[in-house]
This record gives C-alpha cells, sequence and structure tokens, in this order.
C-alpha cells in the first residue's frame, strides 16, 4: 500500500485556536467546584432550617442577623466587582495603562506567555505604589480591592457584635452554620483579595499578564455573585 | 530504524520544566514530568493496596476462625475489626482505585494520548501528588494513634462518626475525615489539569472525536467528580466541627440532621463510582479494539452514553438510603432513575463484544483482563438492578448482597482493570516486554479465586446475612453451620488470590530486569503514545517531531491495506518515513 501514494512528511488538519486560556480555564473548572461547594452549604441550611423544631426559625433564644446592617457590606463588594469588571476589561483592551497599545500577553500566567514591558520607558520614574495609582487600571485595581477589604473589614465587626449577643458557632445549629458558611466565603474573600493585591503588585512591575489578571478576576466575580445568595438565604 | 542524531532526552523546548531543578533522586520527587508523577501515584496506590489487601486478610481470618491470633496480627477486638473493615474500604476506593485508575493512568496516558508534551499546569500536577501524599501519611497515621483508627464504616454516617463518645475514636474519626478531604483536593487539582489538557493541548489536527475513549473517559470521570465533590467537602467541614468544636449539624440532640450526612455523602457517592468505573471502561475498550482489530463499534455511540451516564448519576444517589426514613415516593423516583442508569452501562457492555465480534482476537495477558472485566462487571451491573428496586432493596440493604454486588463493580475496576491497563501499558512504561505465561498464571489465579470469593457471599446475603458483623457465632439466626462453611471458603479463596499478587511481583521484577527490550509499538496499536520511545522521553517527543493527527484513532484492519492498524499519525498518503521511523 506505501507504494501507491507518494509520501507526503507533513499535512497538518486545520486546527481550531484554544477557545479558552490554560489559566482561565483552569480557573473557570475551580470555580465549578466551588459553586458546588457552597450548594452543599446552601442545601445543609436550607434542610436543617426545614427540620428545626416547631418550624421556628431562627430559634427563638438566638439573635437576629444585621440584615440591615449587612446590605452596606453587600454594597460594598458589589461595588468591588464592578469596579474589577471595568478593570478587567480595559486591561483586556489594552486600555488605561496610560501607555500606548501594550504587546500583552496572550499566553499564559507566569512564565509562559508574553508580558506587558515596564511601564513608562523613562524607568523608574513612574515606579512605585504612586506608579501603580497613575494609571486607570491600576486606579481601579487598588479600588476594588480596598472594597473588597472593606466588605470583610465589616463583617468582622459583625461577627464581634454577633458573638458579643450570644451568637457563637457552638450556641445554636442556627450559629453553627451562620459560621461556617459565612466564614467560608469570608475566607474565599481573603484569598481572593490577597490575589486581586497580587495582581495589582503584578501590574507595578509590568508582568500582569492577560490570562493571569483575567483568573484572579474570574475568581473574585464568583466570590462577589455567591454572595447575593448567601445573604438572602441565611439572613433572611 | 535511523533515528536522526538528536538527545532525545534533553531536546525539549519549553522552561516549565523541572530538570533545571534537583538531580538524582530527588528528581524523582520534585519533577513535574506527568510521566513520574503517574509513576508516583501508581507505586503510592499499589503500597496501599498491598496496606488494604492485608487487612482484608486480617478481618476475613476473623469472620472465618472467629477468635483465633491472626498471624501477622494477633487477636482481633471488634474494635479492630471495625476500623480493619473502615480502612479498607477507604483505602481501596480513595488510595488504590482513585489513584491508580484516574491519577496515575490519567497523568501517564492523556498527554501522551493527545499528543502534548506534558500536562497544561505541570507545577499544579506535582501540588496534586504532594498534596496527596500527605493525605497517604494522614491516612496511615490514623490507624495507630490512640484509640486506633475510625472505625464507623467507610460511609462514616453520623452521630457515630460525629461524636466522640460513641465512636470511642476521638483522634483516629478527624484524622480519617482529614485525610479524606486531603486527598479529594489533590484530585481536584489533579482534574483541573487533566480537562484542561484534553481541550487545550491536543496535537495539531486532532479533533474532539478523534481522541481516544480512554481519555474520554477519564476526562469525564474527572467531570463527574469535580462537579460532585464539592458538597462532600461542604459535608466534611462540617463533620469536623462537630467533632472537634461541638456543633451539631448532624447530631439531632443539637437540632442537627443525621440524614443530611448521606445526602451530601451519596450525592458525591454515587457518581463517584463512575469516578473509577469509567476509566477502567476507557482502558479496557483500548484494549479490546487492539486485540481484536477491529474498530470500535459506535465510537461517538460511547462518547454520549458516557456523558449521558454522567448526567444521570446525579440523580440516583438516593438509592443508598432507602431504608433511612425518605419519602416513599422518593424512593419511587430513585428506583426509576437507578434502573435507568444501568441502560447505558448495559449499551456499554454491548458496544464491547460487538466490538470484539468478527474480530481477529489475540488472547494476550492484557486482554484476558479486559475480557474478564466485561464479564464480571456485568455481575455487578445486573445485582446492582436488584438493589436498586425500593422493594427489593429493603430486605437486601446492609446485607452481605451489597457487599457482593460493589465487589463485582470494584474489583472488576480497580483490580482487573488496572492489571488490564497495566500488562497493556507495562512495555511503553518501563521499555520491558513482560513474561506472558507467568502474567497468564497470575490472571487465573486471580480471576477464579475472586469469583470464589464473592459468590458465596451473595448467598450469605440473601441468607439475610448483615454486613459488619464481627463474630457470625454470637448471633443464633444468622449462624449456621453451612453459612460458616460458605466463609470459610471464601476466606481460603482470599488466601490464594493474594498469594498469587506474589507471581505479579515476580514478573513485574523479572521482566523489569531481564525482559525483552519492547518496541515503540509492540501491540501494533494506533494512538500516539505508540508513536514515542519505550519509555517516552522527558517531553514524550523531540519538540520537532511533536506529532500530527490525521484520523481516530481505531483504523485497523482497514481494507485494501497493507497493514491491518493505521497510526493517528500517519498521513493518508502512507507510512510517514519522514517524521517516524517505524520499528
Ligand atoms: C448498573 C449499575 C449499578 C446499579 C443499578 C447499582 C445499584 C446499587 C444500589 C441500589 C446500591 C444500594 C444497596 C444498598 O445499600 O442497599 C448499591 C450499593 C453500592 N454500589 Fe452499586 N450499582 C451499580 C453500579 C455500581 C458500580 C459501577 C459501583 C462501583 C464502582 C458500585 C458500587 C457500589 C457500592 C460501593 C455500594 C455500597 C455502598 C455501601 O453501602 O457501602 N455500584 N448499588
Ligand atoms: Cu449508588
Amino acid at each position: 500500500m506505501a507504494a501507491r501514494a507518494p509520501v507526503i512528511p507533513f499535512r497538518p488538519r486545520p486546527t481550531k485556536k484554544k477557545l479558552v486560556s490554560d489559566a482561565v480555564l483552569g480557573m473557570i473548572l475551580f470555580v465549578f467546584v466551588e459553586i458546588m461547594l457552597f450548594a452543599g452549604f446552601i442545601s445543609a441550611f436550607v434542610i436543617i432550617k426545614a427540620r428545626a423544631v416547631g418550624s421556628v426559625w431562627p430559634p427563638p433564644n438566638q439573635p437576629r442577623l444585621p440584615f440591615a446592617e449587612t446590605a452596606v457590606n453587600t454594597t460594598a463588594l458589589i461595588a468591588s466587582g464592578i469596579v474589577l469588571l471595568i478593570a478587567h476589561r480595559m486591561f483586556l483592551k489594552g486600555r488605561g495603562l496610560g501607555g500606548g497599545p501594550a504587546e500583552l500577553g496572550a499566553g499564559q500566567a507566569g512564565s509562559r506567555g508574553g508580558r506587558m514591558p515596564p511601564h513608562g520607558s523613562s524607568g523608574g520614574v513612574l515606579a512605585g505604589f504612586g506608579g501603580l495609582l497613575s494609571r486607570p487600571v491600576g486606579r481601579l485595581l487598588v479600588a476594588a480591592t480596598l472594597l473588597g477589604g472593606m466588605f470583610v473589614g465589616l463583617q468582622g465587626v459583625e461577627w464581634l457584635a454577633l458573638i458579643r449577643e450570644g451568637l457563637t458557632i457552638t450556641s445554636s445549629t442556627y450559629g453553627a452554620l451562620f459560621y461556617t458558611i459565612i466564614g467560608a466565603h469570608a475566607a474565599h474573600a481573603v484569598a481572593a483579595i490577597l490575589a486581586l493585591a497580587w495582581a495589582a503588585v503584578r501590574l507595578r512591575r509590568g508582568t500582569l499578564t492577560r490570562d493571569a489578571l483575567s483568573a484572579v478576576a474570574i475568581f473574585w466575580y464568583f466570590v462577589v455573585l455567591v454572595w447575593p445568595f448567601l445573604y438572602f438565604v441565611v439572613y433572611l | 530504524m535511523v533515528e536522526p542524531a538528536v538527545d532525545l532526552a534533553h531536546g525539549h523546548a519549553h522552561d516549565d520544566h523541572a530538570d533545571h531543578g534537583p538531580q538524582g533522586w530527588l528528581k524523582y520527587l520534585w519533577s513535574t514530568d506527568h510521566k513520574v508523577i503517574a509513576m508516583q501515584y501508581m507505586f503510592t496506590g499499589m503500597f496501599m493496596a498491598l496496606v488494604g489487601g492485608f487487612m482484608a486478610y486480617v478481618f476475613r481470618m476473623q469472620l472465618a476462625f472467629p477468635g483465633i491470633d491472626v498471624p501477622g496480627f494477633g487477636a482481633v477486638s471488634p474494635g479492630e475489626y471495625n476500623a480493619l473493615v473502615t480502612n479498607h474500604g477507604t483505602i481501596m476506593i480513595f488510595w488504590v482505585a482513585m489513584p491508580v485508575l484516574l491519577a496515575a493512568f490519567g497523568n501517564y496516558l492523556i498527554p501522551l494520548m493527545v499528543g502534548a508534551d506534558d500536562m497544561v499546569f505541570p507545577k499544579i500536577n506535582r501540588l496534586s501528588f504532594q498534596v496527596f501524599f500527605v493525605s497517604t501519611i494522614v491516612i496511615l497515621a490514623s490507624l495507630f494513634v490512640e484509640g486506633g483508627g475510625f472505625a464507623g464504616a467507610w460511609t462514616a454516617y453520623p452521630p457515630l462518626s460525629a461524636v466522640a463518645e460513641y465512636n470511642l475514636t476521638r483522634l483516629g474519626s478527624t484524622l480519617w475525615v482529614i485525610g479524606v478531604g486531603l486527598e479529594f483536593v489533590a484530585f481536584l487539582l489533579g482534574g483541573i489539569n487533566f480537562i484542561t489538557t484534553l481541550m487545550n493541548s491536543r496535537a495539531p489536527g486532532m479533533r474532539a472525536f478523534d481522541v481516544p475513549l480512554v481519555v474520554w473517559m477519564i476526562v469525564v470521570a474527572s467531570i463527574l467528580f469535580m462537579l460532585s465533590v464539592g458538597p462532600l467537602l461542604a459535608g466534611a467541614i462540617m463533620l469536623i466541627f462537630d467533632q472537634t468544636i461541638g456543633t451539631g449539624f448532624f447530631n439531632p440532640a443539637a437540632g442537627g440532621d443525621p440524614i443530611l450526612w448521606q445526602h451530601l455523602f451519596w450525592f458525591f457517592g454515587h457518581p463517584e463510582v463512575y469516578v473509577v468505573l469509567l476509566p477502567a471502561m476507557g482502558v479496557v475498550i483500548e484494549i479490546i479494539a487492539t486485540f481484536s482489530r477491529k474498530k470500535v463499534f459506535g465510537y461517538r455511540i460511547v462518547i454520549f452514553t458516557v456523558v449521558a451516564t454522567g448526567v444521570l448519576s446525579f440523580f440516583v444517589w438516593a438509592h443508598h438510603q432507602f431504608i433511612a426514613g425518605i419519602d416513599p415516593r422518593m424512593a419511587n423516583i430513585f428506583t426509576i432513575t437507578t434502573l435507568l442508569i444501568s441502560v447505558p452501562i448495559a449499551e456499554l457492555c454491548f458496544v464491547y463484544i460487538a466490538t470484539l465480534y468478527g474480530g481477529s482476537i489475540r488472547l494476550t495477558t492484557p486482554m484476558l483482563w479486559a475480557l474478564a472485566f466485561v464479564a464480571e462487571f456485568l455481575i455487578g451491573g445486573v445485582t446492582g438492578i436488584f438493589l436498586g428496586a425500593a422493594g427489593a432493596d429493603i430486605y437486601f440493604h446492609d446485607t452481605y448482597f451489597v457487599l457482593a454486588h460493589f465487589h463485582y463493580t470494584f474489583f472488576p475496576i480497580a483490580i482487573i482493570g488496572t492489571f488490564a491497563a497495566f500488562t497493556y501499558w507495562f512495555p511503553k512504561m518501563f521499555g520491558k516486554m513482560m513474561d506472558e505465561r507467568l502474567g497468564k498464571w497470575h490472571f487465573w489465579l486471580t480471576i477464579i479465586p475472586f469469583n470464589v470469593i464473592f459468590i458465596p457471599l451473595f448467598v450469605l446475603g440473601m441468607g439475610g446475612q448483615h454486613r459488619r458483623i464481627y463474630n457470625y457465632n454470637l448471633h443464633e439466626d444468622l449462624n449456621s453451620e453451612m453459612f460458616q462453611d460458605m466463609r470459610i471458603l471464601a476466606t481460603g479463596a482470599l488466601l490464594v488470590m493474594l498469594a498469587a499478587q506474589f507471581i505479579f511481583f515476580y514478573n513485574c521484577w523479572k521482566s523489569g530486569r531481564s525482559g525483552p527490550k519492547a518496541p515503540k509499538n509492540p501491540w501494533k496499536a494506533n494512538t500516539l503514545e505508540w508513536t514515542t520511545e519505550s519509555p517516552p522521553p522527558h517531553g514524550n517527543w523531540h519538540p520537532l517531531r511533536m506529532p500530527v493527527v490525521y484520523r481516530g484513532p481505531y483504523e485497523y484492519s482497514v481494507p485494501d491495506r497493507e497493514d491491518d492498524y493505521w497510526p493517528q499519525n500517519e498521513p493518508d498518503g502512507g507510512p510517514l518515513k519522514v517524521i517516524d521511523g517505524d520499528s
């Protein structure tokens, strides 16, 4: 059979381009796991609530959760998500960097893929924290991080007040569910804020790739978007 | 075969690999090469299989000869007996079936079969094994802490698992949950890699329907795992809190709900059985296609079936809870979904038989294992249907019938499937051919005792014998001479089977040392891993000769072709001389 046709060494079929880059895809998968994690928590909450003694929920001797006050945190968190969304889109389009259209990396987070050249060809003039704030993307990124920090901070204040009022993790299943679920969310928020800060540092150094920012941003969107569900299920 | 003078071992072009890092034996601990990580998973898994097998030996001895001094262990107390069965189940599922079939073969095969130089995230891959390794140490340590290992069954139902006053293993049960939780994290990291690599790193020309079925199945299994494990992780966190800080999530006395755990556990637990089943199914179909020299019957149908099974597997979990007090209407629904899910599974079995039909079958050792898988798994699947009918299950639940059912599924998966895969890819992994004669001895001396162990257990179960009983002689209604004889028979067969595993280890050792050198493609198979050296170099192919794919993986016995196989990387014109010299 080999004699039938001439040997054609290289004839690749056309390949499709990657639909989603590696880092973004990896993060999306991770977020799915996280969604299922919180789905598990929420279903636990709903089931235990449905089985409450005499259908009284929250249990009579337990403090009520501050639904109204928490609206402030909620606003801060959602604002943070929106600010990040703007920054993210700007960065993807290569705008808001203060310089010309930068050669942005299309590869992966970390060492692969292109990098943004350090901002400011004069070098060093704009370095430092100020350098970050002189660029719209940088300003927005810092704002998103701070708003996220505000959310976690207010949350901490709220917890202290609740503990004073007698709601602890062992005071009832109500307290146990509250601290476990909201605590899990807070832990995710802290991790995401650290990631945002890391992205800001990379942006200042000029080593932030599109994929890295996208991955971090997707995680933060998840933290932001899962919150309203928790807020309405747990606090109401 | 003329190879151009390129140093294959160092000819990789990308900078993400570890070989600038540690050298020597450290290289094996700290490597990011997917093949090394696969071996780490494989050997850890095999070691744990020995641990789990030893446990089975001890408690089977206790069952057959209650109260004796088990050689190598001593007398078994009731608490120890419970800890042994609990950890046997846990280890065999989470530290043997998953690491070997999913993690080891997934890691080894996916990049090689899709023509990639490595996983997409090599460092995450390394982290995955490291987390797994820590989890292994945790679970082993949990056996030796004060109070002994966790003894509340592998399903860890609360309140027994949640309250130390009930289970009497305060430390052991917490370590058990932590170990299992860490293990899940390890597989999550691995799963992200598997899915991303399949989607983004395929060789040029490889379309979705050119991907070998085993890769499809491993990736679907990873997706199932990732979608189902979240709720169980949530449950594990709550269980740890119940155990350590005294919350009452699962404690009815404190306002919690023990059934909640069962839902969280089985919502994961049933998809989990497909997580381990699918990789084994994939391995088997690769082997069947190769050794019957036939195209897989209905390649696309198989993929759709597998996806459908995956979707359905999320809707059957409550068939484990028929007598846990769930609403009978709910039991009806879950009976229906359970019977439905048997359809795609049966379909896969028929596809395998149809692939064999009319093929030129070669009964090599891997092929024997693959055929045995189909035959034995069939028994497991069929008995599952009895259990899935809520009415019948009221009788069968928690008897030896259930135990025999899932051993007829898990044993074909974790043991038969693994041996099939191991013997099939041994030449690729270690560069040596295995001894066929020893392989066949090992095969028969494993398969026959396996059936002798578990067929009596079906009978015991139908006789109403409950599981998890330490000494049947203490229960008038469960004990009779005939039942005891069956238990002794099962234990005797187990001893034969365990002893036969030495043939396997001897064969590995002997073939690895002095077996004939394996050519690139000893089985004349089509998939891409057979186009590189045995064993493949770091980076899998020379970076300038990465494979290009022209067709699907199962073009065997194509009419008008001289060879009865047609590797995926050969262009239509004929054997590709320039890119790949055939060996
Ligand atoms: C046709 C497919 C299957 C059906 C219809 C089925 C059905 C069932 C049912 C209804 C039970 C619950 C019995 C009881 O506890 O009373 C059960 C138990 C079990 N099945 Fe299956 N099964 C199937 C396949 C599998 C597979 C592929 C595996 C493993 C890979 C598996 C592993 C198990 C295990 C481990 C248990 C027992 C869990 C325990 O209580 O410890 N099954 N099966
Ligand atoms: Cu099931």
